[in-house]
């Protein structure tokens, strides 16, 4: 059920495209370092809590 | 303060540096542009105000990172900040030397290679009066630059990031004062406006760059 | 209970914690409603066609490129005023966030601009604003990678974000006076608010409301890294010192 873009199509989809494509990249990246981060001081804590 | 002042010039004349690397960019600048966009006498003489504004702004901006860089290096900026000169005193000389050293060269060179750039006749006294009003801010501008840069081992290009964008409103009156001079419109609003960067920039900017100084040497 | 109670990095961290996953719900699902909204039940603006659809991603994402640098305004000049470290990690959280959605507007606008002007890019007010306020989050961004010192890169930076404020708002009135000076009276811009007609304005509106959740969440979330990675360096660096 798409819609009738006309000659616009190009135009609407590269946006639409593009844009969520920014977006998604900008959503992994903050995830992943957050994700490496967070195992980073997890195994840091870790080491220094035995250590004492 | 004046004994920092000569002290500065003096360092400057003798290290040979700033002083004629600045004048002779400027120079290369203004005979590329010609190679770059064809000999033509009135494409050259409709772009010459810009291109003239351009090449000065970037001959200010290669010689901006030796305004603290030398000082940084052997301590004496150390020694500048436990002096009784207040630090935005301290700031403000420095922009003013980097004036006398590369700003003003600068203005009085412009008319020369305003020749050429085949610039119209009634181009050379704004484009002159346009720099000597707008060059001042971007060395203030440049020393706030300068300073927040100073302990950085490869600051050169990040000045230039974070310098650049802020020279933008200099430029676009200054530019605009020197275009619309030589081609004999109004150019009252516009230098108004230069002017008004200018004496806002000189005013207010030391106290920032003065806080960044402190901190880069805390 | 104050607003400062934030401050705390644990506090911060906890409630956000709690936060977070209602936020980022709500933010896809704005997004999702108001973006397949606005793409496919909306109708043909009569003298736009089918581009109106474009202004769903570019108006939320031109606001909040802006409401970004306002917020890193804020955050910085809390730092300085009452040196809160969540504070000056949040600004420097949001900087790619605000980054990324200047993009979203440049492209966007580019691809909307082509169609309606018959040309990628003009000089105008607004574009040209944009472009700047782009190199403006650039070197924002640069200065806080390039300084070692985590106290430092703070204090530098919101110093960079009051001045370069300034600049901005300058150089927002040099543009369009430059403009002016270049083309008369040729407004290229549309204003967006004036003349939409409610279909579009609906959809639109929870489009805005995506991006509000979207950048509060993203902002959540990368401040609390930016919060574990500083207590990560701080652990390492006692470790070394012991």
């Amino acid at each position: 059920m798409m819609p009738e873009l006309g000659k616009y199509a190009f135009a609407v989809l590269a946006s639409y495209g593009v844009s969520l494509a920014l977006i998604v990249v900008l959503v992994a990246m903050s995830l992943m370092r957050a994700r490496r981060v967070r195992a980073e001081l997890d195994k840091i804590e870790e080491r220094t809590k035995r250590h004492g | 303060m004046i004994a920092l002042l000569t002290r500065d010039l003096r360092l400057a004349v003798r290290a040979g540096g700033g002083f004629g690397l600045g004048l002779a960019f400027f120079l290369i600048v203004t005979v590329l542009v010609p190679f770059g966009v064809g000999p033509e006498t009135g494409l050259l003489s409709k772009i010459a105000p810009g291109v003239l504004w351009i090449g000065a702004l970037l001959a200010c901006l290669l010689s901006l990172d030796r305004i603290f860089a030398l000082d940084w290096e052997d301590g004496s900026l150390d020694l500048l900040a436990t002096a009784p000169l207040p630090m935005e005193g301290i700031v403000s000389v420095k922009a003013l030397a980097h004036w006398i050293t590369t700003g003003l060269p600068l203005v009085l060179a412009a008319p020369l290679l305003g020749v050429l750039l085949s610039l119209p006749a009634d181009g050379y006294l704004w484009v002159l009066v346009s720099l000597a009003v707008g060059t001042p801010a971007l060395s203030v501008i440049g020393t706030f630059g300068a300073a927040l840069t100073v302990g950085l081992k490869r600051g050169g290009l990040l000045l230039s990031l974070l310098v650049l964008p802020l020279y933008v409103p200099t430029l676009i009156f200054g530019a605009e004062v020197a275009r619309r001079g030589a081609e004999g419109l109004a150019v009252q609003t516009p230098l108004l406006m230069l002017g008004g960067i200018s004496a806002g920039a000189i005013a207010l900017l030391p106290f920032a760059s003065a806080a960044v100084l402190r901190i880069n040497l805390r | 209970m104050s607003i400062w109670e934030y401050a705390n990095p644990v506090k911060f961290i906890r409630t956000t914690d709690l936060v977070l996953p209602w936020v980022s719900a709500l933010a896809v699902a704005a997004l999702v409603v108001g973006l397949v909204w606005g793409f496919f039940f909306t109708p043909e603006d009569y003298r736009q066609g089918s581009t109106v659809k474009i202004i769903y991603l570019h108006v939320p994402a031109a606001m909040m490129a802006i409401n970004a640098w306002v917020m890193m305004l804020v955050t910085s000049l809390v730092w300085i005023v009452r040196r809160h470290h969540v504070s000056a990690l949040a600004a420097r959280a949001a900087a790619p966030i605000g980054a990324t959605f200047t993009i979203i507007a440049l492209v966007t606008g580019a691809l909307w601009g082509q169609p309606m002007w018959g040309t990628w890019w003009a000089w105008d007010p607004r574009l040209t604003s944009f472009l700047i306020l782009f190199l403006f989050y650039l070197g924002y961004m640069a200065l806080w990678t390039a300084i070692e010192n985590d106290d430092t890169a703070a204090d530098l930076t919101s110093i960079l974000c009051l001045v370069g404020s300034v600049f901005a708002l300058l150089s927002r009135y040099a543009v369009n006076f430059w403009n002016q000076g270049l083309h008369q009276g040729a407004s290229l811009s549309l204003d967006a608010e004036e003349n939409v007609a409610d279909v579009f304005w609906y959809p639109l509106l929870v489009c805005i409301a995506g991006f509000v959740l979207l950048f509060v969440a993203l902002v959540f979330l990368r401040t609390q890294t930016e919060i574990r990675a500083r207590r990560a360096r701080a652990l390492l660096a006692r470790e070394r010192q012991a």
